[in-house]
């Protein structure tokens, strides 16, 4: 049989961000991967060595639309350890609230996404019209609907409590009932679904450890990893355990961020509901010199930030490692012996988050 | 199935209505347009310094702000570092330009008043 060399994006209708691999065929199989990434790249790095360090927080923000919390939430934790500043309790706690909140929106996307990709419009409109109830929980709190811009070096710029929170903990009832009644019944139990994903573009758990996979992925393949155990945010003291599925399937996938999503709501309560009171913000002053190396968990895995000072108002280096580039060998491994149908699901199960992947 | 197919037909949209109904009101919190108050600015150059898209430049000479609005990215830096509180900010979006020509909006800060005369 003849080898077909079929080219899939960088524009395709189910991928979000442009990504090009070029799929060896033989019939239907896919029997060979080969990625090319680089339709995105920004210069996000060397961006951020020109700009002054506190400027820098809303740059990296920007590297990527959906978890843009985690990002400047990792660069503060990084210049913090270089600046000997602790943030206070009750920044640590909001912190985490507007993190989990941006986990919820972007599993919430990927979902919608995901059912998109499937062909089950009206499942991806539910989920989309679910989600809009997190986005309104951004806006409220943090006065934009996508990137908050509430972190700061030293704790946060904004504060959540009396009448704000309890308008938060509303939202989080509503998008728990509207995720109850109908997203979460069809997800487990539509036969269209299980078709499509059940041992779809399978990741074994030796693969998934030997090829590095991060994050939900990861944990699909059973693998109980999570930078959120570190502890970085008081993550410990609000009964953070790991979700940990064993399908290594599409479908593992998909529950492993469903249920995460119903663990970030109940973190997000808890959170709220023993907020500690306290300052905000301790003052970060001086020049940051030295190296750190921060990780925290994104809403698709383990991102790491190194970040290098040399004494000025400057970084030397800022380097970012993000969970959609450790994703992509996993990638390569799942595609080989899917059929050309299956591979839009296959691609999206890992959540390919390109503008991440490139900066 | 029925019951859904029977709710979805009589039931009104989701969505708004948009041209009967009026759009929703922003959150009171909501980071919208910049305003900058001409008479309390003291061309300190504090804004300027802390945007992290040097969108904000302050020409003491010629006594001007100019604000790049399409640069501005709505963070509220500005405000927190005003020592004269001059800046505030909309809860509505900034209004749309025609193009990059005019976005450069120049404001004119008035003269201080001189110093009576000692008597």
């Amino acid at each position: 049989m003849a080898k077909t060399i079929i080219p899939f994006g960088p524009q395709h209708p189910v991928l979000p961000e442009p990504i090009h691999l070029k799929l060896e065929l033989e019939d239907e199989k896919v029997i060979g991967v080969t990625p090319v990434i680089g339709y995105v790249h920004r210069g996000l790095e060397k961006a951020a060595e020109l700009n002054k360090y506190p400027q820098n927080i809303f740059l990296v923000e920007r590297m990527c639309g959906i978890c843009s919390f985690t990002h400047a939430w990792t660069y503060c934790l990084g210049i913090e350890k270089m600046l000997n500043v602790v943030a206070p309790p009750r920044a640590g706690y909001l912190r985490v609230v507007w993190s989990e909140v941006g986990r919820l929106q972007s599993h919430l996307l990927w979902l919608g996404l995901f059912a998109d990709a499937l062909g089950f419009e009206s499942l991806f409109m539910q989920v989309w019209r679910a989600r809009e109830l997190v986005l309104d929980i951004n806006e409220m709190t943090a006065g934009h609907r996508i990137i908050p811009s509430t972190c700061t070096i030293g704790g946060v710029r904004r504060d959540i409590g009396g009448d704000m929170a309890v308008a938060v903990q509303g939202k989080l009832a509503a998008l728990k009932q509207m995720l109850d009644d109908t997203i979460t019944q069809t997800v487990i139990h539509d036969a269209t679904i299980k078709r499509r994903t059940v041992d779809k573009g399978r990741l074994p758990r030796d693969r998934a450890e030997m090829l590095g996979a991060a994050g939900p992925l990861a944990r699909a393949s059973g693998i109980a990893i999570d930078m959120r155990l570190t502890n970085y945010g008081p993550y410990a003291e609000l009964g953070f355990s790991p979700i940990v599925e064993t399908g290594a399937d599409c479908y593992a996938r998909t529950m492993v961020r469903l249920r995460e999503t119903y663990q970030s709501i109940t973190l997000i309560q808890t959170a709220l509901a023993r907020m500690p009171q306290g300052e905000l913000a301790v003052k970060a002053e001086g020049l940051p010199d030295g190296e750190t190396f921060t990780r925290t968990e994104q809403p698709r895995g383990e991102l790491v930030y190194f970040l290098k000072g040399n004494g000025t108002a400057n970084l030397e280096r800022v380097r970012v490692r993000t969970p959609s580039f450790a994703n992509i060998p996993p990638l390569l491994a799942m595609l080989p012996g899917s059929d050309l149908a299956d591979v839009p699901v296959v691609v999206l199960s890992m959540d390919p988050c390109i503008s991440c992947t490139e900066k | 199935m029925i019951l859904t197919v029977l709710k979805n037909l009589f039931s009104r949209p989701v969505t708004r209505r948009y041209p009967a109904e009026a759009i929703r009101e922003p959150c009171p919190d909501y980071r919208g347009a910049i305003v900058f108050d001409v008479n309390k600015c003291v061309l300190c150059n504090a804004c300027a310094r802390v945007c992290p898209a040097l969108a904000i430049t302050i020409k003491r000479t010629e006594r001007q702000i100019i604000f790049d609005s399409l640069r501005c990215i709505y963070c509220r830096r500005c405000l927190e570092s005003c020592p004269k509180d001059a800046i505030s900010q909309d809860v509505h979006y900034a209004k749309p330009r025609t193009g990059r020509h005019n976005m450069a909006m120049n404001v004119p800060v008035p003269p201080k008043p001189s110093p009576k005369p000692a008597v």
